[in-house]
């Protein structure tokens, strides 16, 4: 049957998936060129981006340029005693190579990272070396142990030869707060310094809770919109969207105002003798800030998937439903709800998705226990220029988004999803 | 088993909206039990609102609406007991076939096992039997009909309104499913509320219709006295093909009376003119006027054709009679057939009892 359809020809006896094709092509060009820019600036904005910042999060490549001689002697050593002579020679002349080229400085507090002490160790060898104390035709090893006992410290040298590896993945473990042990093996920081897991959490948690309220709030929204006569639900629809509209940065503002403690709401609890004066509570600063001006700002996201799910939804259903001797609950509940489930979906995720990497109204309403891990990462790019932990956390935050697309599509079908 | 000429009682109702308008006006109905009635008329008549009435979607402004003696304003549409057949079906999306039937037994917390016999009865009796586990959106048009019929039916509600239900489906299907629920109706007898604007429909499955206008019962009637008797313009107008004339009375008899017309006099049935001096329209059904009569008849004139239309089963004819050039005729074709040609004249004849004079347009 196959070679039949195989020999179907057009009547100038040219097969006819050739004449097809050949039909297609101009129009499949056009449409390669149509979408060509975006799929440029999506490389280019996106996908490029996104490789330079996995190469800078697992990069250790400074370290292997600076002391390739030291390297190459080090791979036939196996790490358990004192290297011998060549490695410690190695190691000088790549110094004195770094020193030349004032470049010292840097691996210093390079190895320094690896294992404390190695500042003051690797100083010690640089002021010898300017002041030309050692003697290149004797033992390098023995006048290296001489400037500073930890070079004779089995330990060190283990330190340099972790590094040797162009690549790491030490600083995603950080972002765990987890680190390499001296003997190479994987361990944990102490307890009081995990600040990091802390953070993950707090985000995991805070976008969760905010989807939850988003959910509880805009869904009794977009029904009223969905089924108020058109001159209301116009209305509401941009009540919605008005602040939507305004800046992000203006309605956190507005939020410091309403919730300070001197603010707006704090007052209006006085007034209403809710609270005494001298004991207004704290709403800002704290994971309270946080959830209110997040779930304000987040609203919209989920309103509006919800009511252009539910405007399809046709109102005879919930009335068919009813007329069956379903109670308005029941006709509800097993009508209508299991209807809105795309939209719901879609809501959460979006709200969820957008949440766990928010950024600014953390950043100034969240006070110290209302700040996400990307307020943690913004630190890193900002203060400590640590790009390449920036990178790795900030990779790890969208492996967890990829995760939570996942799971989501395994339990409710990423089909299911209508964002309008 | 005496039926109940009042099972379903309208009482008095009016309703209105906007506090503005009457959408319903002082509506009095009595629909005996296991009638099919239909509601009919334009949109806008209000007889989609007197449905919802009924349900217990809308709430009467005034008056009363009694099922079976009791008054049910006040019970919500759940605790009714009505079915209802949705102009669009109003199948849940979600659920199959199965759960769509179920749906209303499980409400009544009715056994696994009556429910499971109950809605094989009733998609047997839709001859829809294995499309269980289909989803609707699996079906077709007719099917989804079908299954909303069956599931409107399922619970055995005493009263089955149906709101328009073979709107969206194809004439052929429409036709084949008319004739369905009408047989559906007489095998289980149960009392239908039958909304709709398409008179032949009404016409083919009604014990008896309410035509519909401006809020108002116009006529209540069986299809045939609708159709041959009508008692004002409005439903001679709405219901079928129509011939009117506007005249006045020159002379009224007991069941006769002169009307005349721009330049000339007929002879009509005085239906609801009462003396002389009335305007009035006359109406007259297309099929009642014949060509060439070859009995005596009180009414005859030569008219002028017009225009002839080719109908398969029938010709129309237009003519230009009595100043009109919009008087019908429509002739069986049959083999003895007639030959028609347009600027022929031929004459025309009709009996005066058919000719109905009527409140004027």
């Amino acid at each position: 049957m196959s070679s039949e359809t195989k020999q179907i020809l057009t009547t100038d006896g040219i097969p006819l998936e050739v004449s097809l094709k050949k039909a297609e092509r101009k129009n499949k060009i056009k449409a390669f060129l149509l979408v060509a820019p975006l799929l440029l600036f999506l490389v280019i904005t996106y996908i490029f981006p996104i490789g330079e910042m996995f190469t800078r999060s697992i990069d250790d490549k400074m370290i292997t340029n600076m002391l390739p001689k030291t390297f190459k002697e080090m791979e036939s050593w196996d790490g358990q005693e004192l290297p011998p002579e060549e490695i410690f020679s190695a190691f000088y002349y790549d110094y004195k190579a770094l020193v030349e080229k004032q470049e010292h400085g840097k691996l210093g507090q390079r190895l320094n990272k690896e294992k404390n002490g190695f500042n003051s160790t690797t100083k010690r060898l640089f002021r010898n070396i300017k002041r030309k104390k050692i003697d290149e035709s004797a033992s390098i090893k023995e006048q290296m142990m001489k400037v500073h006992k930890n070079w004779g410290k089995v330990e060190y040298w283990q330190a340099i030869k972790r590094t040797a590896p162009p690549y790491t993945l030490a600083k995603y473990l950080k972002g765990m707060d987890m680190y390499y042990a001296a003997d190479g093996s994987i361990a944990q920081v102490e307890e009081d310094r995990r600040i990091h897991r802390i953070l993950w959490l707090r985000t995991l948690e805070i976008a969760f809770f905010v989807t939850v309220f988003c959910f509880l709030m805009g869904y009794p929204i977009a029904h009223l919109l969905a089924t108020l006569p058109m001159k209301y639900s116009n209305l509401l629809m941009i009540c919605v969207l008005l602040p939507f509209w305004t800046s992000l940065l203006v309605r956190t503002a507005s939020w410091m105002i309403l919730l300070q403690q001197q603010g707006v709401v704090n007052d209006f609890f006085v007034m209403i003798g809710l609270v005494a004066d001298d004991s207004r509570p704290e709403m800002m600063y704290n994971k309270v800030g946080t959830y209110v001006a997040m779930t304000q700002i987040l609203l919209p996201f989920m309103v509006l998937p919800l009511y252009s799910v539910m405007k399809t939804i046709s109102p005879s259903l919930m009335r068919a439903g009813k007329s069956l001797g379903g109670t308005p609950f029941v006709a509800f509940w097993k009508v209508y709800f299991p209807l809105t489930i795309p939209g719901i979906g879609a809501g959460c995720l979006l709200v969820f998705i957008l949440a766990i990497g928010y950024y600014i109204t953390p950043a100034l309403v969240g006070g110290a226990s209302g700040t996400l891990i990307s307020n943690q990462i913004a630190f890193h790019m900002k203060q400590t220029l640590d790009w390449s932990f920036a990178s790795a956390m900030g990779l790890m935050l969208l492996t967890g988004v990829l995760v939570i697309y996942w799971i989501y599509n395994k339990l409710v079908g990423v089909d299911n999803i209508k964002l309008g | 088993m005496s039926k109940n000429p009042e099972f379903v009682k309208f009482d008095k109702v009016d309703k209105s909206y906007d506090g503005k308008v009457l959408v319903v006006k002082d509506l009095q109905l009595d629909i005996a039990e296991g009638e099919f009635i239909t509601m009919l008329g334009p949109s806008g008549s209000g007889k989609t609102t007197c449905l919802m009435m009924l349900a217990g979607f809308e709430t009467p402004t005034h008056g009363e609406i009694l099922l079976d003696g009791n008054i049910i304003s006040n019970i919500p549409p759940h605790k009714r007991g009505i079915g209802m057949v949705f102009q669009n079906y109003a199948l849940f999306p979600h659920m199959t076939v199965y759960e769509n039937l179920a749906f209303p037994l499980r409400v009544r917390k009715v056994e696994k096992d009556e429910i499971d016999k109950k809605v094989d009865k009733a998609l047997s009796m839709v001859s829809l039997s294995g499309f269980e586990t289909r989803m609707p959106a699996q079906l077709s048009g007719g099917q989804q009909q079908r299954v909303a019929v069956a599931r409107a039916l399922v619970f055995d509600p005493a009263v089955v309104l149906m709101d328009e239900p073979l709107g969206a489906l194809d004439k052929n299907l429409r036709e084949s499913m008319q004739y369905e629920i009408k047989h559906i109706h007489e095998s289980i007898g149960v009392t239908v509320v039958y909304v709709t604007h398409d008179q032949s429909e009404a016409l083919t499955m009604s014990n008896r219709i309410a035509v519909f206008n401006d809020g108002k019962v116009q006529q209540l009637s069986n299809p045939a006295e609708l159709y041959e008797k009508p008692v004002n313009s409005f439903v001679a107008e709405f219901i079928g093909e129509n011939n009117t004339f506007n005249g006045e009375v020159v002379d009224i008899a007991k069941d006769k009376c002169k009307v005349k017309l721009a330049n000339s006099e007929i002879l009509a049935n005085p239906i609801s003119v009462k003396s002389k001096g009335e305007k009035t329209t006359v109406s007259l059904r297309p099929e009642r006027a014949l060509i060439n009569p070859t009995d005596k008849m009180d009414n005859m004139f030569t008219g002028k054709i017009e225009e002839v239309i080719y109908h398969g089963d029938h010709t129309r004819v237009r003519l230009n009679l009595l100043g009109s050039s919009e008087f019908i005729l429509k002739v069986p074709n049959s083999t003895s057939n007639l030959e028609l040609k347009v600027n022929q004249d031929i004459n025309i004849g009709w009996n005066s009892a058919d000719a109905r004079a009527l409140d004027p347009k």
